[in-house]
């Protein structure tokens, strides 16, 4: 056979036992042509576009399961960044907010992102409104995906949007009490944000992208694993070969995936985002990745190294699967939807300033954190600075994805189901002096420093 | 010539693979190639087919042969060949 049964062993094993799939396929939008003279003609317009242009998305990725065997968990659609065609008016932000739910259900996709706005360098009148509007746009969607862009590397961090965005989380979090503050589960605040991201919450469709693309996002961090249970005890070289080889097998599925659905679809063929990208199922874990590796639990002292090694050699062995990547492309760290991340905080590993630490060397940011529902604005603020700073530094991407739960402290556990998986309450630090007057000086931190690095 | 792999995983009894190639010439399915070991008492068993001119579909037939590896107690799955093709062949 000009296959090997043991590959072909291997290959089915992965997908049979080890939960390797196509995490999302994700369509681009432009909605930049959607723009009309008053708000009920534009959310027509959006909805029209998005309904014919993702006709077939659904349809065509599920053809391509069946054949090829393997599943593809998500269909998703991004969008133009909504805050660059919003109105001026609150109700007229949610009534977009609505359509693009509307649309999302009747094409029958996971999720719609990019309710967003892009305001690193400052607000204009339409994403200042579409920014207050979020924590309404949010309570009344359920697939409606949100972003906030507050800094670049190159235009620094804007402290206005961040402070603003402590004060509608916590809105957000208080409007959805009964569900444990589940609508910031679909609120990002990004520094240096992608604009092919395929990935939720923080997929929008970039000002420089084309007209439609097809972005792929694929996972298998159940597949790593295994891979380096049999290299248990060799050096490191060894260990980041043996993700290298591993990362370049699950990324020619994506590659497969996105060639396969560009041409069914008749849409240009975007990027593959090399992330790991965990779920709550048992085997499917970063955490445990780590802990394979030899930490003794995620989040102790040895965790920051071995996550830069692993989320470096997952980028060396996809790139050269793919012919384009892009997007987030790293390992993601979501406490809710990794069980190994969900029992590290649990046992007391992992607190969120070593989850600060681990931004630094891998995808993203802070991301489905459940702190106490008593945290106050300001404090959420700031911790979206520091994230920001880290990105912006770093020149990387940053998020904080954050759910200050109504009514919950420290040692409950916030339902959110699905792959959001359940989120254990983390402590924030409390002194008696908070960070307000640091938040309350608005502005913005200037970009940083292109050389003299250090 | 469209080509897909078919595999099944469990324990070996009598029948299987009569079973999987009635199925197969049912569907006018041919069968270019066969291999079947057992690792650790689990029968493995792979084929290499022509799903070219299949009768009545790709997905029918993929989910007839699932069905028919859950009354047998066994795993059985069809794939087109592309998804082993873009793993391991550079």
């Amino acid at each position: 056979m000009f296959i090997s049964t043991d590959e072909i062993a291997q290959t089915v094993k992965m997908i049979q036992q080890e939960h390797l799939d196509i995490r999302t396929v994700t369509m681009g939008i432009n909605l930049l042509s959607c723009v009309r003279g008053d708000i009920q003609a534009t959310c027509q317009a959006v909805y029209d576009k998005i309904t014919h242009t993702a006709r077939n998305l659904v349809s065509v990725c599920c053809e391509i399961e069946t054949e090829l065997g393997i599943p593809i968990v998500n269909k998703r659609i991004s969008v133009t960044p909504v805050g660059m065609i919003a109105p001026h008016d609150i109700d007229g932000c949610v009534a977009l907010a609505r359509t693009l739910d509307r649309a999302a259900a009747e094409t029958g996709v996971n999720f719609i992102g990019g309710y967003s706005a892009l305001v690193h360098k400052g607000y204009t009148v339409s994403e200042k409104t579409l920014v207050e509007s979020l924590p309404y746009a949010l309570l009344e969607t359920q697939k409606v995906c949100t972003s906030v862009n507050v800094g670049t590397s190159k235009a620094g961090i804007n402290m206005d949007a961040v402070r603003d965005m402590g004060i509608l989380i916590k809105k957000a979090a208080e409007l959805s009490a009964e569900t444990g503050g589940a609508s910031c589960a679909r609120l990002v605040v990004f520094a240096n944000a992608p604009e092919d991201n395929p990935f939720m919450a923080g997929a929008f469709h970039g000002v420089g992208e084309p007209e439609c693309v097809i972005n792929v996002g694929v996972s298998g961090p159940g597949v790593v694993k295994c891979a380096i249970e049999a290299v248990r005890g060799q050096d490191f070289t060894v260990l980041a070969e043996t993700i290298k080889k591993t990362a370049f097998k699950i990324t020619r599925m994506g590659q497969l995936v996105a060639k396969l659905a560009s041409e069914r679809l008749g849409v240009p063929f975007g990027i593959v985002d090399l992330s790991l990208a965990p779920t709550p199922a048992v085997g499917d874990s970063v955490a445990r990745i780590i802990e394979e590796m030899g930490v003794g639990h995620c989040g102790a002292p040895g965790t920051t190294a071995a996550l830069a090694l692993l989320n470096d050699a997952v980028k060396k062995g996809g790139l050269m699967a793919s012919s384009h990547v892009g997007g987030l492309s790293g390992a993601f760290i979501p406490v809710s939807e990794d069980e190994g991340m969900i029992e590290a905080v649990q046992k007391g590993s992992l607190c969120i300033e070593k989850l600060e630490a681990m931004t630094c060397v891998c995808s993203v940011g802070l991301d489905m954190i459940v702190v106490p529902g008593d945290t106050s604005a300001s404090t959420i603020s700031a911790i979206i600075a520091d994230e920001a700073a880290i990105g912006m530094v770093n020149h990387k991407t940053t998020a904080v994805r954050i759910i200050p739960a109504p009514g919950k402290k420290v040692g409950d556990v916030v339902e959110f189901g699905g792959l959001l998986g359940s989120g254990p309450v983390m402590p924030v630090r409390q002194y008696e002096k908070d960070s307000s007057s640091f938040i309350a000086r608005g502005g913005r931190i200037p970009a940083p420093m292109q050389s003299l690095k250090n | 010539m469209i080509k897909a792999v078919l595999t099944v995983i469990g324990s070996d009894r009598v029948g299987i693979i009569a079973a999987v190639s009635n199925m197969l010439a049912e569907a006018d399915v041919n069968i270019l190639d066969i291999s079947q070991t057992t690792m650790d008492e689990i029968f493995t068993m792979t084929m290499l087919v022509d799903v070219t001119s299949v009768k009545g579909g790709f997905a029918p037939l993929a989910a007839n042969l699932a069905a028919l590896g859950d009354e047998m107690g066994l795993r059985i799955r069809l794939q087109h060949v592309d998804i082993f093709n873009a793993m391991h062949k550079i």
